[in-house]
């Protein structure tokens, strides 16, 4: 029931580009039209379901304090925190690398409409930030950090696509023309994310 | 030495990572709620962005471009390490406020941008001044939004008061909006705005 709620939560409330603006980048650069930027946002979740909950188990049983515990109790007191950073990068590059990979072979069709993103995806600050605010609110179990993980790519998926439907809308309305483009793009997203706002109000319990 | 200069100040307002090439927006957005962490986050970037364009820029004749991403990935996470650690020593309350966004400085775009676009292709000295140009550039718009946001929301600049109390018994109140995430996507918009104009009589 809790993942439930943190599932929700992750989606609407801790929304990654309206409360956080991780992965803005490549949200304002691939946001002109609806397909490519829904094929974008799929490939956000896949791979933050997938490194997530793997970063997760790192934490959890290599990096924290006294993780080492459970390969004898000599380490219980060593602390690896500080190479958070690293390892976290080093595992979400090899996790795209290695998803490419397996994309490509097995499912080509679906390749061809990912594949372009997945490289741009290993340094998207969503995944990466998606990682440590998975480590920062100190999940119980794995199966909560994946519905964080999948529940945070959802969100970006939805404002994604949100953003790009508007975009596609707003090439046909009278916009100053020193706004136009990515000005008005900031200014857009700013007015989605106050509507996203009115979700503070739902707390699961 | 103009040529130098040039590389110092362009990143200022012409070729502002922020503004123009929309980079680094993730990072320059959260932090911005008060001045003091978006002072501190604007130098830490400015650090890693320098040092990690002269590191690259030295071994760029041994870096062997099928990896490059990868050697430059540890040489960025390396000095975000070492950043971090530094904060947590020294300033260890607004390390806690900007919490995951200094780790994040290595997925920040326009480090991986300058280095791939600018330290793979050009001497240290010019690589080390482009850093810090390009990271002073992103610290002016962080600094200016920062600035909007804590007067207007919270009546202080770096944590002094700085709206008088008359004006509140007055019936002054303070815009709790421009606390919250979406006021910083609002003031970037107006500031690109403001800016091309002027890019476009150049």
């Amino acid at each position: 029931m809790e993942s439930l709620g943190i599932f929700i939560r992750s989606i609407f409330i801790d929304n990654m580009i309206f409360a956080y603006f991780l992965g803005m980048c490549s949200y304002l650069a691939v946001s002109k039209n609806v397909k490519t930027s829904f094929g974008l946002g799929v490939a956000v979740v896949f791979v933050l379901a997938i490194t997530v909950p793997i970063n997760y188990l790192l934490d959890k049983y290599v990096l924290s304090a006294g993780a080492l515990a459970w390969l004898s109790p000599k380490f219980a007191d060593v602390n690896l925190d500080f190479l958070t950073f690293i390892l976290f990068i080093a595992i979400i590059a090899a996790i795209v690398q290695i998803l490419e990979m397996v994309v490509e072979k097995f499912t080509p069709a679906l390749y061809s409409s990912l594949g372009i993103f997945l490289p741009l995806i290993a340094v998207n600050c969503a995944i990466m930030g998606g990682c440590l605010f998975m480590q920062e609110r100190d999940f119980s179990s794995v199966g909560q950090s994946l519905s964080y993980g999948l529940g945070s790519g959802l969100g970006w998926l939805l404002a994604i696509v949100g953003i790009a439907a508007i975009r596609e809308k707003i090439r046909y309305s009278h916009v100053p023309k020193s706004l136009q483009g990515t000005g008005i793009a900031f200014i857009v997203t700013g007015l989605m994310g106050i509507a996203f706002m009115s979700f503070l109000g739902i707390t699961f319990k | 030495m103009s040529k130098n200069l040039e590389l110092l100040t362009a990143p200022l307002r012409k070729a502002n990572p922020v503004t123009v090439l929309i980079l680094g927006i993730c990072s320059a957005l959260a932090v911005t709620a008060k001045l003091k962490p978006a002072l501190v986050m604007a130098l830490s970037v400015t650090v890693v962005i320098a040092l990690s364009n002269l590191v690259i820029s030295l071994l760029r004749k041994g870096i062997p471009s099928k990896i490059r991403i990868i050697v430059q990935l540890i040489v960025i996470a390396t000095l975000v390490i070492l950043v971090d650690q530094f904060l947590k020593a020294f300033v260890y309350d607004v390390s806690k406020q900007l919490s995951v966004f200094v780790g994040l400085i290595i997925t920040n775009c326009i480090v991986m941008g300058r280095l791939e676009a600018f330290a793979m292709a050009n001497g240290p000295w010019e690589s080390l001044l482009d850093g810090i140009g390009n990271g002073l550039g992103y610290g002016i718009i962080l600094v200016i939004v920062a600035f909007f946001r804590e007067l207007f929301g919270s009546g202080t600049l770096l944590g002094f008061q700085i709206i008088p109390e008359g004006l509140y018994n007055f019936g002054y109140m303070n815009n709790g909006l421009m606390i919250l995430p979406p006021m910083a996507l609002i003031i970037v918009g107006v500031i690109m705005w403001l800016q091309k104009p002027e890019e476009d009589k150049k």
